[in-house]
């Protein structure tokens, strides 16, 4: 069947360091961290990454006290997006616009908070807010955005735990070859860090990093690596057909190629490298492309002691003759955001098809020799001979696994 | 709680649940909806921070009263003053 192709045409994110690509970008090249320490109730000081992005620049007060955090996040990254592509938004047909937020989980922040806000009242539910759920359906990122900006096409969410940021990708490249919508807005966002819950269920599980410097806490494949810093952020891109990007001269990012999405069927939490493996060659399949021909793999590896290794044996077992493909992570920089952390680990990359220049993974002082694959960038950025395609893998629990695959545009 | 200060109470919530609005020229005797750009999420706002923060109950039949502030005042400061 042939289908129409899809390209990014515009990118929008805040990250815990940095609210416009070009300053992420900047940071992840100059080994620029973004992690500090917080207070959250019941768990005291905690590592987080934390976004500073304005949300007055795109909402009202009122919409800022009346939505939820995801929401800002949403309609701030979409807003970005927008002004990057360069479409006249004012005069395109709001129908034919979907936006799909790829979310880990949504509702517990606000859920919580109203917990807390009752507890103040002997729990007696009558002060329990009617916002309660607006706020928490699980539409509720893409939602707000609809209204923000007046879309009235489909606006959902996609709940694929950390897969969540590739699969809101996925999922638009999809309707758009569906020609469901016309453009689409999606990728990835999370409100995790104002939730206890998240921090407190990592800690019991083991997998809560902890490190003085807060900059050195999350340390992806080093032997020292003990377990996640949560963070907030979120990345939304502009996708549209092909043709339609060309008709109006739009700049093309990148275009989506291929993706794969499979699950691993074996345990809540841990991970399966044979399933990754799996769902890296049939990307792979999907975009006709040999693995020698993808130059920088984007690792999911959060820093937990299991799941790094795995990984690196999955991505062995896929690129292991392929000289020019270059390894790298961005959670050293920004910790695990989540819902977001898939789409915000290719808006980091994707300059490379410019500059040709492959940020590092930081943090590792001394390498997890179980981790030694080759071409892992460590520390130092990298200058490719050519970056022509990226893989970008984004794994989450109940064994979700997701590769998305975005190559160069070239009009062949 | 005279009149005026009731009418103050009510400023101060709708200040803090509509923090866009201009409230120094609100006109009493106008309805609050035809001047300011409240929604009836916002009403119930002002319900529930009546609630939390004055222990002031409004049944729903009566959520008419308060249209405007001069109908806010009217209602709202015997209640007040019962309190004490």
């Amino acid at each position: 069947m042939e289908v129409s192709r899809v390209v990014i045409t515009g990118v929008g994110l805040t990250a815990p360091n940095g609210n416009s690509l070009s300053e992420y970008r900047e940071n992840l090249l100059n080994g620029i961290a973004g992690i500090s320490r917080t207070e959250i109730r019941y768990m005291g000081e905690v590592l987080a990454g934390i976004c500073d992005f304005d949300p007055l620049r795109y909402q009202k007060r009122k919409e800022v006290r009346v939505g939820t955090r995801a929401g800002s996040v949403s309609i701030y990254c979409a807003r970005e997006a927008l002004k990057s592509s360069g479409v006249d938004f004012e005069s395109m047909d709001k129908n034919r616009i979907g936006i799909y937020v790829g979310i880990t989980e949504h509702g517990n922040v606000e859920t919580e908070n109203e917990i807390h806000n009752i507890s103040q009242f002997d729990y007696d539910t009558k002060f329990w807010t009617h916002h309660h759920n607006p706020r928490t359906v699980a539409n509720n990122p893409a939602g707000e955005a609809s209204l923000n900006l007046k879309v009235t096409g489909p606006a959902y969410t996609i709940g694929a735990a950390c897969a969540a940021g590739n699969l809101g990708l996925v999922h638009a490249v999809q309707m758009l070859q569906l020609g469901e919508v016309d453009y689409a807005i999606a990728g990835g966002v999370s409100e995790s860090i104002h939730t206890f819950g998240i921090f407190a269920g990592f800690k019991s599980q083991g997998a809560l990093a902890e490190h003085e410097d807060p900059n050195k806490a999350s340390r992806p494949f080093d032997a020292a690596r003990n377990g996640i810093v949560v963070s907030e952020g979120g990345a939304l891109f502009t996708l549209e057909r092909l043709d339609d990007a060309l008709a109006r001269g739009a700049k093309i990012y990148g275009e989506i190629v291929g993706y794969h999405v499979n699950s691993d069927a074996t345990d809540y939490v841990l991970p399966n490298p044979e399933r990754q493996t799996q769902c890296m060659r049939a990307a792979l399949k999907k975009a006709k492309m040999a693995p020698q021909e993808i130059h920088i793999v984007n690792t999911h590896a959060t820093a937990t002691p299991m799941g790094d290794i795995q990984e690196c044996q999955a991505i062995v077992q896929v690129f292991e003759d392929c000289p020019d493909t270059y390894v790298n992570n961005t959670k050293g920089f920004i910790g695990h955001a989540m819902g977001a952390a898939g789409a915000l680990e290719l808006a980091g990359n994707l300059p490379s098809f410019e500059d040709r220049m492959v940020h590092p993974s930081i943090n590792v002082d001394e390498l997890d020799p179980k981790c030694s694959i080759p071409n892992l960038v460590l520390n130092q950025p990298t200058q490719a001979k050519r970056v022509d395609a990226i893989l970008n893998n984004s794994f989450g629990m109940l064994g979700i696994n997701s590769a998305l695959i975005v190559r160069r545009f070239s009009d062949q | 709680m005279s009149k005026d200060e009731c009418k103050q109470v009510v400023l101060d919530i709708i200040a803090e649940i509509a923090p866009d609005e201009e409230l120094s020229d609100v006109k009493p005797d106008v309805a609050l909806r035809e001047q300011l750009d409240l929604d009836s999420m916002d009403f119930l706002d002002i319900v529930m921070e009546l609630r939390k923060k004055h222990g002031i109950e409004v049944p729903e039949p009566e959520y008419g009263e308060l249209v405007s502030l001069d109908s806010c005042a009217e209602y709202l400061t015997p209640k007040f003053n019962a309190l004490v």
